[in-house]
């Protein structure tokens, strides 16, 4: 059964499901930095606070039978496609209860009972892989669409040509939402494209081409529908670039030298989209300021809850070193 | 029993497997009415059609990236890469992605793909369409190497290779496209993992893979007519690799030669000697250890410097008669 386009804020439950679901993103990921600079977390990060409307916005419009692929800034991706924070702290902590039993940690995070099809380290490798999800589900005739995510840095990898191009003379039922965050890690996209806008690069592939404000909640989710329906439909793929900003830097390693704290200040005090959608709900009297300190506080406890569980989590076996390197 | 060439054995397993399994098909470049570089292909497109016999456009990253994703969700895809020197195109994803992918996800999913592709040198095609570089993958956890050397072997060796869950890459031989031997007309499996000794003598030991194989049988032959009795024993798969087998021929002779194509530096016979030199084979050992192996040059186009790039009969026969003269004490 198809979902139908949500394009007002009528639905009063719905709406605060999104916005809970974008909380707990930001909640998740400030928990993770803070026992990061505990050292509870070891290894590198990649945050995506500042990003969670396009994460929220484009999974709320699939079905669980549909899939999604995501990059090394999964984290808002795996929860809005319904992955536990539970589970998935434990992976960060490397307990043996992670989605990967400690083997994947933030960078390969992986749940394929939600259709998650895995976080990947390298750029742009997720392009290839979800187009041969998407043609399985056509040759199969599965009904399912694939939705991949990846950054603006990824549009310059071959794989990403290659990828769109298989998906487009295939007509494959896989829709492309490159999040577009200004840099790929100290890179900013002015430096390193030379067009404009990302989304004109669909026209090489004769597919559709979408360029919207990937801090509106509202916009993801009319933009995703569209392109999620025109796959059902077999008509193939839609290239949507979503225009967002990542607070933080690129790792925990990155001091941030390439940007200025002027640029940053400005999309935190007017882009940031958990503050949007939140007034936009309070304009249309669906919340309060209290209501929204509440769900504030009611996340808080939920994170909390997922910390606990992962640090009375028990340490994967000596012996699972060798498991599952063969099926 | 009738008899087809190593090319011939090699469609058929597809064939077959197609015929049975609608989870099985290819993807690759000009695989369709052209047939492939090589005419492997010719037929399979008018017996299944262009979604099952899939012509790609030329790019081998989206081509095995996508088999990894079709895989994942439950597809067995066959991708034919035009020459094993473009597996470089497409290292990541069999690399970072298909090898890795079960494991990093804690044992869920599985990527049950072939990557079938013509390797080797000896037609004149030059340093990028020559190269053997199957040792490399055997240094990556996740993938297994199968390296068929006759007829018979590549139609079982390929059914074995599609019913695994497992990525693994399986080398064809351009030489050996050719080469007629006895197959039989069902489908059949030979399990990876399991050598096979493809002549059994009392003096020497002659450890060969894919091409080599049947150099060292023709060397075999001239040695024999010299009173040198040479056991030739073929891998088959490089990984899972047979150890026993290869121990046990090494015990019973005494003495051993590795002998394959690729560049001998930092190659799969260094792994050959190691694990005899680890074994209990080690004190049955009348003489050192010998590798032949290519020289470290990419592969010259010229017909004269590329036969002397890579181990040829001649080349086996002299280090037979060497090792006999090596006593260890």
């Amino acid at each position: 059964m198809e979902k139908t386009v949500k394009s007002t804020l009528s639905n009063k439950e719905e709406m605060l499901e999104l916005l809970h679901q974008m909380q707990v993103i930001r909640t998740f990921e400030e928990q993770v930095e803070k026992l990061f600079q505990a050292g509870e977390i070891g290894g590198t990060m990649h945050l995506c606070i500042g990003q969670e409307a396009s994460a929220v916005g484009a999974c709320s419009v699939l079905e669980r039978k549909d899939k999604i692929i995501t990059t090394h800034r999964g984290h808002g991706h795996s929860i809005a496609k319904g992955m536990d924070i539970g589970r998935m702290m434990a992976e960060l902590l490397g307990r043996a209860t992670g989605y990967c039993h400690g083997k994947g940690g933030s960078m390969h995070i992986a749940d394929l009972d939600v259709g998650h099809l895995g976080a990947n380290g390298i750029v742009g490798a997720g392009l290839p892989i979800a187009t041969g999800a998407a043609l399985a589900s056509k040759m199969k005739d599965l009904g399912y669409v694939v939705v991949c995510f990846f950054g603006d840095g990824a549009t310059n990898e071959g794989a990403f040509h290659e990828a769109l191009n298989l998906a487009s003379i295939w007509d494959l039922p896989v829709v492309f939402i490159c999040e577009n965050n200004q840099y790929g890690m100290s890179g900013s996209v002015k430096e390193m494209i030379n067009i404009e806008h990302i989304a004109t690069r669909a026209t090489s592939y004769g597919i559709p081409g979408k360029l919207i404000d990937g801090n509106d909640i509202i916009q993801v989710m009319e933009t995703v529908q569209e392109a999620v329906e025109r796959a059902r439909r077999g008509e193939g793929p839609t290239l949507i670039e979503a225009e967002t900003y990542r607070w933080r830097g690129h790792s925990r390693s990155d001091a941030r030298k390439y940007r200025t704290r002027e640029e940053e200040a400005f999309w935190r005090k007017n882009r940031d989209p958990i503050a949007l959608f939140k007034n936009k709900l309070i304009v249309e009297e669906i919340i309060t300021e209290e209501d929204f300190a509440q769900l504030v506080e009611q996340v808080q406890k939920e994170v909390n809850d997922a910390v606990e569980f992962a640090r009375n989590s028990p340490m994967p076996s000596i012996d699972s070193l060798e498991n599952d390197v063969y099926a | 029993m009738r008899e087809i060439t190593y090319l011939e054995a090699v469609r058929e397993a597809m064939v077959q497997e197609m015929r049975v399994n609608n989870d099985v098909f290819l993807m690759g470049e000009d695989i369709g009415i052209y047939g492939g570089p090589f005419g492997l292909t010719k037929g399979m497109i008018e017996e299944f059609g262009p979604e099952r016999v899939r012509n790609t456009p030329i790019s081998e990253s989206a081509l095995t990236g996508s088999a990894v994703g079709a895989a994942l969700m439950g597809m067995r895809p066959i991708v034919e890469l035009q020459f094993s020197d473009f597996i470089t195109v497409a290292m990541d994803n069999i690399v970072n992605q298909a090898a890795k992918i079960r494991y990093m996800f804690g044992g869920k999913g599985k990527v049950p793909i072939v990557v079938r592709t013509p390797s080797g040198s000896g037609v004149g095609f030059a340093a990028q369409h020559s190269q053997s570089l199957e040792a490399w993958f055997t240094h990556v956890p996740g993938l297994k190497v199968v390296q068929p050397s006759t007829p018979y072997d590549a139609k079982g060796l390929f059914r074995a290779a599609i019913e695994d869950d497992n990525p693994v890459l399986f080398y064809e031989h351009k030489l050996l496209y050719g080469l007629k031997g006895e197959v039989p007309e069902e489908s059949y499996s030979i399990p990876l993992g399991k050598a096979d000794v493809k002549r059994e003598g009392s003096d020497i030991t002659i450890v060969a893979t894919s091409i080599m194989v049947q150099r060292a049988l023709e060397a075999a032959k001239l040695l024999e007519a010299q009173g040198i009795s040479v056991e030739v024993v073929d891998p088959r798969t490089l990984f899972p690799l047979d150890e026993e087998t290869i121990v046990n021929s090494v015990k019973k002779t005494g003495r051993v030669i590795v002998v394959y194509e690729a560049v001998k530096r930092g190659g799969f016979g260094a792994e050959i000697a190691s694990l005899i030199a680890e074994s209990e084979a080690f004190d049955y050992l009348d003489a050192p250890i010998i590798r032949l192996g290519g020289a470290a040059v990419p592969i010259p186009y010229n017909t004269i410097l590329e036969q002397k790039a890579v181990p040829q009969i001649d080349d086996i026969v002299k280090a037979a008669q060497s090792i006999l003269n090596k006593v260890t004490v």
